[in-house]
């Protein structure tokens, strides 16, 4: 009897399933403790969101500060000419105050937050992704200091150059029509740069050695196996499930996993349908109404078996291995 | 721990209180996995609790327990996460400890310094070690800038009109081929009550800071954009020069210009030297793969860039101000010369050794 879809493995086959994609941004890197870590390579798409995001905070901080400096030069009279009277020099400092703050905005936002403890822009943050050090070969890397900073010196041309074309255009009485298209190329150019490369590097990832991941984060799940069903003793009906070496023989590790995945998620129908998936497979005749139960004994026995193989190197990789 | 470990011994104790004998062999087994993480997951716990408060940029409110505990449960994390994946089918809790270890991974091994200490180092050695780290790359900066001068020179006179093309409208006002002796003279001398100089300067700052910027940042394309914005930025340079000789006025044109230009064109130098160098490591990368290449170029590029921004702090400071406050040719060379001899012997004098 075949089984039912939530056994069914994935088609390997086909290169677009989410989860061949899924694959393909995964990198494994070793830890210098010689641990195996698993990084999920961030999508463009979230990477894009976190751009826009961090450029909304960052105009927005930009006008909030005109604003609060245009206040402060109210404060002490408007008085751009005239120059050696107290107001005038104070609007100038004000000036001043004002140059500094947007060129520290442009250029300091990314790197502040970027090398802090989360390595990532509040727009990252929000989006999910972080800066890792690329890995060398196999080994992971430390991100320094520096490499922070060369990615996002590089992002200074690869999005403000079309901008400052056009300024520069209009300013000189230059073709602003040319200086648009030209601005147009060179921003594709760079736009679509992480489309051309394994790694979906943008060209300061590439100078600095960097890449963006998936920030992990998990939280530690119940242990499945300490519920009195685990044991084999059904709450509801006080049934012993136990199950022979026969029964657990028919499934490997995929299965359990996915038997775990239908536990940790407790839908009544999934659960109803998988157990009488499994019965149907070992030729039991469990009633209605104990699914959970019968599920747990026939996971924590399973997992027992598996996990006893597994000691002594025999690994059963799912039902027909 | 301990209450840990003792709770964990009762809940066992309790499970095994009344065993048919199969179920024992069965259950054993199936324990041992999460008896495995029952006895580590305090530590586990700790850690997250850690991390969590690292991460959310509260350190200070880490105990200083916890923080010299951090690398220990780090590795205990990471051992726990092999032993984890060799022995338990637990998928969650697989997925867990990779996350956790992640997470601890990224902290202790993550930028090492606060950027204070950061710049401590930088300032102490680290800026000069990677300026002559550059090493080739700025001697084909210089004779960039050189050539650039020469060529800008050559073409002005050769035929005035360049001067128009080269030196772009807003910069030249007044300063024209045909400009009288006054006029030019006027221009470097006597502006010692003009206002607003502190404005001037940090437009300045900000203008020059970001055109090294692209001189560096432009590297990535085999080091050509860069070299192509050396020669003419210098061209200009070298038809200005040009104009002020027409007149008897070369020596006071770069006192005009020594005074911060010193400072200026040398931390241009050192932009475009930087961008070169990713360049050619991009170009030639040697043993190592075109990837490592540049990101090794980079790191070092990134640093001397810093410096780049530093410099051309100091250098608009000059130009806004001391520029208009010293007005004799001589004085004006004195302090260009000086900052041209303080920054090279900073940069090529100063080792400290590495440790």
């Amino acid at each position: 009897m075949a089984l039912r879809l939530p056994f069914r493995r994935k088609d390997k086959s086909s290169p677009r399933s989410p989860q061949a994609l899924q694959d393909r941004r995964r990198r494994l890197v070793t830890t210098p403790e010689g641990v195996p870590l698993p990084f999920v390579l961030a999508s463009r798409g979230a990477r894009a969101a976190a751009l826009f995001l961090d450029l909304a905070m960052i105009v927005g901080a930009m006008i909030g500060t005109t604003l609060l400096i245009a206040y402060a030069a109210n404060g002490v009279g408007i008085n751009f000419n005239n120059d050696d009277s107290p107001a005038g020099r104070a609007v100038q400092a004000l000036v001043v105050v004002w140059t500094i703050a947007l060129f520290l905005f442009r250029n300091a936002w990314f790197l502040f937050f970027e090398l802090g403890p989360r390595g990532a822009t509040p727009g990252k943050r929000i989006t999910g992704i972080r800066v890792a050090a690329r890995a060398r070969g196999k080994d992971g890397a430390r991100l320094t200091t520096e490499a922070v900073i060369a990615r996002n010196l590089v992002r200074d041309i690869e999005l403000f150059m079309p901008v400052i074309f056009i300024i520069v255009a209009s300013v000189e009485g230059g073709d602003t029509e040319m200086a648009a298209w030209a601005g147009l190329v060179w921003f594709l150019l760079f736009a679509l740069f992480p489309f051309f490369n394994r790694d979906r590097l943008r060209c300061g990832d590439l100078i600095a050695g960097t890449w963006v991941v998936e920030a992990p984060k998990r939280k530690l799940e119940q242990a499945l196996s300490v519920s009195d069903g685990a044991r084999g003793v059904s709450q509801a009906t006080g049934v012993q499930y136990r199950f022979s070496d026969a029964d657990l023989a028919v499934y490997g590790e995929f299965e359990l996993q996915v038997l775990e995945r239908v536990l940790r998620e407790n839908r009544e129908d999934a659960l109803r349908d998988v157990a009488r998936t499994i019965c149907g497979k070992i030729g039991w005749n469990a009633g209605a109404g104990d699914e959970r139960a019968f599920l747990e004994a026939y996971y924590a026995q399973l997992r027992a078996r598996l996990e006893t193989g597994m000691r002594f190197g025999k690994r059963k990789a799912d039902k027909h291995g | 721990m301990n209450s840990v470990t003792t709770g964990i011994a009762q809940k066992i104790g309790g499970w095994f209180a009344k065993p048919t004998e199969a179920a024992v062999a069965a259950e054993q087994a199936a324990l041992r996995s999460d008896r495995f993480r029952l006895e580590r997951e305090a530590d586990w716990k700790r850690l997250e609790a850690v991390l969590k408060r690292m991460e959310a940029g509260r350190t200070r409110g880490v105990s200083d327990e916890d923080l010299l505990a951090l690398p220990a449960l780090y590795r205990t994390a990471a051992s726990s996460l092999s032993i984890a994946r060799e022995t338990s089918l637990d998928a969650a809790l697989v997925a867990y400890l990779e996350a956790l270890t992640q997470r601890a991974w990224f902290l202790v091994y993550g930028p090492r310094a606060s950027l204070w200490s950061w710049f401590r180092g930088f300032v102490g050695g680290g800026w000069s070690a990677s300026v002559r780290g550059l090493g080739i790359d700025l001697l084909i900066a210089l004779a960039l800038m050189i050539a650039g001068t020469a060529v800008g020179w050559l073409l002005v006179a050769s035929n005035p009109d360049w001067y128009y093309s080269l030196v772009p409208g807003g910069f030249a006002d007044e300063r024209v081929p045909g400009a009288s002796r006054e006029v030019l003279h006027g221009t470097l001398f006597g502006n010692q009550d003009q206002n607003g100089m502190s404005v001037f300067a940090a437009g300045l700052f900000s203008n020059n800071a970001q055109v090294s910027i692209m001189c560096f940042a432009l590297g990535f394309a085999f080091g050509l954009p860069t070299m192509l914005l050396l020669v003419h930025n210098t061209a200009l340079l070298g038809a200005m020069l040009w104009l002020y000789h027409g007149q008897g006025l070369l020596l006071d044109f770069v006192g005009w210009l020594a005074i911060h230009g010193t400072t200026e064109l040398f931390a241009i130098l050192l932009a475009g030297a930087a961008g070169i160098h990713i360049g050619r490591a991009m170009a030639f990368p040697g043993t190592m793969s075109v990837m490592d290449a540049a990101a090794a170029a980079g790191r070092r590029a990134a640093q001397v860039m810093t410096g780049v921004v530093l410099m051309l702090i100091v250098a608009a400071l000059l130009e806004g101000f001391g520029r208009q406050l010293i007005d004799s040719t001589p004085s004006r060379l004195t302090v260009g010369s000086f900052m041209l001899v303080l920054w090279t012997g900073y940069f090529f004098a100063f080792r400290r050794d590495a440790r």
